[in-house]
């Protein structure tokens, strides 16, 4: 049987957490597919890295060890993961949709010459039926929005294996297994895939900073678009954010302005965000924006512009000047928290 | 002296996502993508301002511009040479039309060998599929390295470059040998604007097809070499046909969902209600 094979990012000797949410995922897939789920961690001094690809799942693990492959390089790395599914012919690959998945993946599509698409909110198990009259069986259904996330669409490969894909960060949830269980762990005779010529690209330096703005875990998102008006004027939106204990987000014209940090991008091309609150201030709404923030629990809009579309889709749809409501909000908040 | 370089820029011309106005949609609420303006994908122009830099700094280098797409894509060809592009190659052909990026990066890796350049630049991703695919599948087919994610082209010395990358959670500086394939993210300068000069020489350069379609037959004999745009097409670029467009894309669209603005029931509020839904927000734990 033809299993799922996810390649895992480690970081500083830790699973990443989109990894070990398509482990999750992956899981789910080999069920209903009856197939097994695959694990491979390509770095250095991993003894030990296992037990978390396990606990998440993996009924094996690939274990790639080699002083030569941490920190990630494409070369080297698209080696070992072009060799390992030559060798173990999963029907399906998936990667994070992250700087190093969305370097990787398109390079190890090319090589096996299999179809990739990127950036897939979600996966599904489907069959389907062509105009020739061919059917399909249990195809995976890749699930993406596309056109600046106005349409979704859904891809699939037909012919070619394995199907590939990669998968935004934060769209799956992440889960342990419940009832441990027995793994096979396999080590990669990393030698044998690698020559000289991997090697070439340098890192000359690196600068690795934990992401100090992270809005993806906040619980209240206060954000806002180029209505906010400037760089300055996104002081309140901070001092909002603050008093409420949030973090403050920006929309893609926020943040092409110079309004904000594009770390804050909210968006198809930011993050997806869900928190239970969404603050949308001077954001008009556009579907590139609201594509990674309608899941929120409940939106708020301060616009002037009673017609916004962001307004079709927020709770509660504030109309007026930011620079009134927002002041008013902290008052407001201050005086009543006890 | 450094040696000169053959700068290859890879662009694509796509429909503006970003700002779909009113006049973009359609009754039903979902997108006329027929209605979006055409423009220069926005990190190819981030990819063509470093090309034109390393342009400047060293003295013999060109810069051509590779586009694949339908005739009116030469605009893209022209933009690029209004802002101090050397020229540019337009990729069109029925036989090319709907590739997938595997599809797409075999093309213009058959375009880009007889190009023979040193160093190809283009845009991390177009905005009309955000894939960031066809640049590493390029640089794959072509056996080179790539560098994703450039910000800065720091140094060239003919033999290595050096590049910071943009990653998601810092920055690296890498070095490689050429040729190699980098890929420019939009956090990299903005390119230059159209120059007077460009804009005076290159605004009547036309491909054939357009030359015919003005009426003007006699592209052969009369025209200087710069007002003529390259247009190739399968049978230029050689290579085995099962592998471009439609045949050659494992991926297929099953479907397509536009997404609808649906209306929802929202309340309005004026800055008079402020109060009150702060101390509602508090009330149902929503903060506080």
């Amino acid at each position: 049987m033809n299993n799922i094979l996810v390649y895992c990012e480690i970081e500083s000797g830790k699973v990443a957490d989109v990894s070990l949410e398509l482990l999750t995922k992956g899981r789910g897939l080999a069920v209903q597919l009856g197939c097994r789920l695959e694990a491979l961690a390509i770095g250095e001094k991993l003894s030990g890295i296992e037990k978390e690809l396990v606990n998440y799942g993996a009924d094996t693990v690939h274990i790639a060890d080699d002083a030569r492959l941490y920190p990630y390089r494409t070369l080297p790395h698209a080696a070992i993961t072009i060799g390992v599914i030559k060798a173990e012919q999963p029907q399906i690959v998936l990667f994070g949709a992250t700087s190093i998945g969305r370097d990787l993946a398109p390079r190890v599509s090319s090589a096996l010459k299999s179809g990739l698409t990127a950036d897939c909110t979600s996966l599904e198990i489907g069959d389907h039926s062509d105009t020739k009259g061919n059917t399909y069986k249990n195809l995976l259904y890749q699930i993406r929005p596309a056109f600046g996330g106005n349409i979704i669409a859904t891809i699939i490969n037909p012919e070619h294996r394995p199907q590939m894909a990669t998968v935004r960060e934060g769209v799956m949830k992440k889960e342990p297994l419940n009832v441990p269980k027995a793994a096979e762990i396999r080590k990669v005779d990393v030698k044998q895939y690698l020559s000289d010529t991997d090697f070439v690209v340098e890192i000359i330096e690196q600068h690795i900073e934990e992401r100090k703005i992270d809005i993806k875990g906040a619980g209240i998102i206060v954000s806002g678009g180029y209505g906010v008006g400037s760089k300055d004027n996104f002081k309140l939106l901070f001092d909002l954010a603050a008093v409420l204990g949030g973090e403050v987000g920006a929309s893609r014209a926020a943040v092409d302005a110079g309004f904000a940090d594009h770390a804050r991008q909210v968006g198809q091309t930011g993050v997806t965000v869900r928190p239970k609150l969404y603050i949308a201030c001077g954001i008009s709404g556009q579907i590139q924006h609201t594509a990674g923030m309608d899941q929120s629990a409940m939106v708020i809009s301060i616009n002037t512009d009673a017609a916004a579309p962001i307004n079709q889709i927020a709770d509660y749809a504030i109309v007026g000047d930011l620079n009134e409501i927002i002041p008013k909000m902290i008052k407001s908040y201050k005086e009543n928290s006890k | 002296m450094t040696k000169p370089l053959k700068i290859v820029v890879l662009a694509k011309q796509v429909p503006d996502t970003r700002n779909v106005g009113k006049n973009a949609m359609k009754e039903d609420g979902t997108v006329n993508r027929a209605a979006l303006p055409a423009i220069f994908n926005p990190e190819d122009l981030n990819a063509l301002e470093q090309a034109l830099r390393l342009k400047d700094r060293i003295p013999g280098t060109t810069v051509q511009l590779l586009t694949m797409g339908p005739g009116r894509a030469a605009d893209i060809i022209r933009e690029g040479l209004f802002r101090g592009a050397d020229g540019g190659v337009l990729l069109t052909d029925r036989k090319f039309a709907g590739a997938d990026t595997l599809a797409t990066s075999y093309a213009l890796m058959q375009a880009i060998r007889k190009l023979n350049p040193d160093l190809i630049l283009a845009g991390r991703q177009a905005i009309d599929g955000d894939t960031a695919q066809v640049g590493p599948q390029v640089a794959e087919k072509l056996n080179w390295p790539q560098i994703t994610y450039a910000e800065e082209i720091l140094s060239c010395n003919g033999e290595r470059i050096q590049v910071k990358r943009r990653l998601e959670r810092g920055v690296e500086t890498v070095s490689a040998p050429l040729p190699v394939l980098i890929t420019v993210h939009g956090s990299a300068a903005t390119c230059r604007s159209r120059h007077a000069k460009q804009l005076l020489k290159y605004k009547r350069a036309k491909t054939l097809s357009e030359w015919q379609d003005a009426g003007n037959n006699a592209y052969g004999s009369q025209l200087p070499d710069y007002l003529r745009i390259t247009e190739w097409g399968v049978a230029d670029v050689g290579g085995d046909e099962q592998q471009f467009g439609l045949s050659g894309s494992p991926t297929k669209v099953k479907k397509i969902e536009n997404i609808v603005f649906q209306a929802k029931e929202s309340k309005r509020l004026t800055a008079s209600d402020v109060d009150g839904l702060i101390k509602e927000l508090m009330s149902n734990h929503t903060i506080g």
